[in-house]
């Protein structure tokens, strides 16, 4: 399987993610947000990171860069195109995923393990996830508190479009386990094709034991089968 | 303009150092130029005090490939790998604009990293804060620790490791240590030096403000209660800029281009060309009116003395002009030819068409001056403290009291907010003995610490010098390391002061006994004298940043216990040293009495059978005993794990609060499994080692006798709520 890494001056995943997909078989690519044209690819991956410096607001300005524009193209025609962490923030510039992502709840930048409950896995991204499943991520952001409207809401939690949520270690969905106040403890969403997932966790970092754990592996199996 | 008494002296030079000057130059020199001598000739650039103590210490083993001397020390760790790495002060901007100093020293010490060519793999930091009940703390520590990561976490550099403390010496003037540590192929390395003549003189990086003038003077002065006005001298950090800095130096160190590069640190294009050229043993002319400026009008001097952050100074090699000019261009960065290398061997300076500075380099740098200051021996306060006429605490109250106390309580607030696993390799993250970070795409990793204990370096220099470099190597062991070499980062009071000059000589020589017994030099460091305020002078604080070698990834340790009913050891003999320990300190509020004595043959001894009972798979988990003694380091490894432990009174106690909460040196605490317990009693006693087998670990409680039971849940309760409390939030 293709898979394209777009880099902005700023980001700073970009190694950590190539890393990953090489370590499970994708065929990757690296494209400056400079290209004009994307790499035959089935996975676009926005990484984490500062893109910009976050200047302006975060994801705001990598969000009008020329390579973006290919991306939504690709988008639509049905590729998978994942953004973790600043790539989330930039799909929601884009306005390819709705939504916003605010500063977390304590003003601070926070970077930790926490744990996440499968809500919905059935999408190209989760599938090899158990439903109800609980994995721990690792995070670290300043703006990761997702907000949306309520009929916005509605539609996520109807059709199946919010695959991770902030829980316990037990699995309990509550305030004391949501790390950053997001909204009803989202930590990713779906478009409503289900081809473009945003998520402020990091798997990329959690796939080798040595370092942390391997719970980000099935997301990368999940798109591969 | 004439330069009169005060003009001089408001450049932070003594009118004898004047004098020198006009000698070197055979006349006056302009004001520009006394700018330039002031910005070379400051303490923090100069080194003028400390030159003479410095040489003593021990610099060079089998692995260095670089002391110091040059941006950052280089050890070698075998195959074509190498480690760069250097720990750096900025303390007194930080007391002034805490985001901004914090940020920019983390900024500044790693383009010392990249500067030789390395990849910054990780960053470490150590802190110290006045008293919490001091009026400024709480401000400090929240813009120190925000602009530790808000710079750290943009560039994208895990913080893996540090240390955050709390003592009144440092009301008015705290400490921020910033260190980093890069991965080099050992055949790409890059030196400052310049070579050859009539070389292409490059400016890369950010354009040039008028911030952080006369930063480095700043920092070569005692603060008073104007302090407060010298925040124009603080410089603003972009990481953004850092990074994309980062990278194009990187992407053009990849080809054969350059020939020496110097980052613009301290006094900024001052001192990095004036270095270069002095290291290269030639000339520098630059044509000013060709510097990228953000400012209109800048004068000559305001661009010579600027320390504008990520900027870079690199020497081309002929005809690379162009290459090294995409690439810089591909990263959106400014790329100037703004002067060349020549063979009179002056800093000249040209600005609109006219020459505004001439100064020969060695009047700049091998003739600046070099202070043998007067010093005098530490006087120590003998008094005993005698532990039986102190009012008694009972056993539980004075462990819960230090457990909960803002230098032995989670440090979790902390370092939740700075990134630690970007990159993708940080094996062992902050709270444990030392960070561990793995060798991208390698089997072998490498563990780095950074650590302090002013209250013993204050009472006595001498042993406080030799048990901090002590302390560095047992972390280092700690985790399974073989500890390579350190770095460090003298932070002392006004050195004009015979007495503090006394603990800087002293100090030194400490470390210098410790460094050559143990095979562990330094290769890079910084001093910052000056550190107080209307002549109230900090403990003497030297900060070691140790670096040690994990071949083995399958043989690495935290201090976590692993299972329940193992037996805990204690390594090393425990006397119940109680002067000077955190029991007597913060209990009894008593500064008497001497440090623990370092015996550095037991030190090393202890330290190597560590390693060898790790090799031989022996240990479950390992933790070094240190402030708080044995009953701290016991419920650390509890706390980390949820494992509790029974622990026995040992059977020749004079008394429970010497024997747990003394801290006495070289020990450490191991857990065994039972299975192994009569081989390792075995090597212990076949090496000499002493040991007390403490304890056995349970589920839930820790438990001592009939002195202390409660839940390790209730335990991790205590220790984790002081932050959160003095801080209002969660993290």
């Amino acid at each position: 399987m293709n898979s394209s890494v777009i880099v902005f001056p700023g980001s700073n995943c970009d190694r950590d993610i190539a890393t990953a997909l090489t370590k499970l078989q994708f065929k990757n690519n690296m494209v400056w947000h400079k290209e004009n044209e994307l790499p035959k690819s089935d996975l676009i991956v926005i990484p984490g990171g500062f893109s910009y410096g976050d200047y302006l607001r975060s994801g705001a300005i990598a969000a009008k860069s020329n390579i973006l524009k290919e991306v939504i193209k690709a988008s639509k025609s049905g590729c998978l195109v994942l953004g973790i962490c600043n790539g989330f923030q930039i799909l929601i510039e884009t306005g390819l995923l709705q939504g916003a992502l605010l500063r977390n709840k304590n003003l601070k930048f926070i970077s930790k393990d926490i744990h996440l409950k499968i809500i919905n896995n059935s999408n190209k991204f989760c599938k090899n996830y158990k439903k109800n499943g609980i994995i721990s991520l690792n995070i670290a952001h300043n703006e990761g508190n997702y907000f949306t409207q309520k009929d916005h809401l509605k539609e996520l939690e109807d059709n199946e479009l919010i695959p991770f949520k902030y829980c316990s270690e037990n699995g309990l969905i509550n305030e004391s386990s949501n790390p950053n106040g997001s909204l009803e403890n989202i930590a990713g969403i779906l478009n409503d094709k289900k081809n473009i997932l945003g998520m402020m966790p990091h798997p990329e970092r959690m796939i080798d034991n040595l370092i942390s754990n391997e719970d980000g592996i099935e997301l990368f199996t999940s798109i591969l089968s | 303009m004439k330069i009169t008494n005060n003009i001089v002296e408001s450049h932070g030079l003594k009118l004898e150092e004047y004098s020198k000057i006009k000698q070197l130059l055979s006349r006056e020199p302009n004001y520009l130029e006394l700018g330039i001598f002031s910005a070379m000739w400051n303490e923090h650039c100069s080194y003028k005090s400390s030159k003479i103590h410095l040489k003593k210490l021990p610099i060079k083993n089998k692995n260095v490939i670089q002391g110091p001397g040059e941006n950052a020390g280089v050890i070698d760790i075998g195959d074509d790998d190498a480690i760069v790495f250097k720990i750096e002060s900025h303390n007194h901007p930080s007391y002034i604009e805490p985001y901004q100093g914090a940020a920019t020293g983390v900024g500044g010490i790693l383009r010392d990293v990249f500067t030789m060519g390395a990849r910054p793999i990780a960053l470490l930091n150590s802190i110290h804060f006045g008293d919490p009940k001091h009026k400024k703390t709480k401000n400090l520590l929240n813009g120190v620790v925000s602009g530790i990561g808000g710079y750290g976490n943009c560039i994208g550099v895990p913080t893996i490791a540090g240390e955050t403390k709390f003592n009144s010496t440092y009301n008015e003037n705290i400490l921020v240590n910033a260190m980093a540590v890069g991965w080099v192929n050992k055949k790409k390395i890059f030196y400052s030096k310049a070579k050859g003549i009539n070389k292409s003189v490059v400016y890369v990086g950010s354009k040039t403000g008028r911030d952080g003038i006369h930063g480095a003077s700043m920092a070569s002065a005692e603060f008073d209660e104007n302090s407060e006005d010298k925040k124009p001298t603080v410089q603003v950090g972009d990481p953004f800029t850092e990074k994309l800095l980062m990278e194009a130096c990187l992407e053009l160190m990849k080809k054969d281009s350059i020939i020496s590069i110097q980052d613009m640190g301290a006094a900024g294009l001052t001192s990095s060309s004036v270095e270069m050229a002095h290291k290269g043993d030639l000339g520098i002319e630059l044509d000013l009116d060709k510097i990228p400026c953000r400012e209109e009008k800048m004068t000559p001097y305001e661009m010579m003395l600027s320390e504008s952050q990520e900027r870079m100074l690199i020497i081309l090699e002929d005809g690379k002009e162009d290459e090294a000019k995409n690439i810089f261009q591909k990263w959106d960065l400014d790329f100037v030819v703004i002067g060349k290398t020549t063979e009179l061997k002056n800093l000249s300076l040209k600005f609109k068409k006219e020459t505004v500075a001439t100064i020969p380099i060695e009047a700049l740098s091998s003739k600046a001056p070099l202070y043998d200051r007067k010093w005098v021996k530490t006087k120590f306060n003998k008094n005993k403290i005698k532990v039986k006429d102190l009012k008694k605490i009972k056993f539980e109250e004075a462990f819960l009291k230090i457990l909960s106390s803002p230098n032995h309580s989670s440090k979790k607030w902390v370092t939740e907010q700075y990134d630690q696993m970007v990159m993708g390799d940080t094996i062992q993250r902050s709270g444990s003995n030392a960070g561990i970070i793995k060798i991208h795409n390698k089997d072998k990793a490498i563990a780095v610490t950074v650590d302090s204990s002013a209250n013993y370096c204050k009472s006595h220099p001498l042993i406080g010098g030799k048990q901090i470099v002590c302390e560095s190597w047992r972390n280092l062991i700690s985790v399974g390391a073989k500890p390579i070499a350190i770095t460090n980062c003298l932070n002392f009071g006004n050195p004009e002061n015979p007495e503090i000059m006394g603990e800087f000589a002293e100090n030194i020589l400490g470390m210098k006994q410790a460094c050559e017994f143990l095979d562990f030099p330094v290769v890079s460091g910084n001093v910052s004298f000056y550190n107080g305020t209307n002549k109230n002078n900090i403990y003497p604080t030297p900060v070691i940043g140790g670096v040690g070698l994990i071949k083995n990834l399958n043989k690495i340790f935290n201090h976590h216990f692993k299972k329940i009913d193992s037996n805990v050891l204690v390594i090393g003999k425990t006397f119940g040293h109680l002067e000077q320990s955190v029991f007597i300190n913060q209990l009894y509020n008593l500064n008497e009495g001497m440090p623990p004595e370092v015996n550095l043959l037991n030190e090393k001894n202890n330290g190597e059978m560590i390693l060898k009972l790790i090799n031989a798979g022996l240990i479950n988990s390992i933790h070094d005993i240190s402030t708080g003694g044995i009953i701290l380091a016991l419920a650390e490894m509890s706390i980390s794990s949820q494992i509790g432990v029974k622990i026995n009174k040992p059977k020749k106690l004079s008394n429970l609060s010497e024997y747990f909460f003394g801290e006495d040196q070289s020990r450490y605490l191991i857990e065994v499994d039972k299975s192994n317990y009569s081989k390792i009693e075995r090597l212990f006693k076949d090496n000499n080692i002493y040991f007390d087998n403490i304890g056995i670990t349970q589920k839930e409680y820790f438990e001592l006798d009939k002195e202390l039971k409660i839940s390790v849940k209730e335990l991790y309760d205590i220790n984790n709520k002081w932050y959160k409390q003095f801080n209002g939030t969660d993290c």
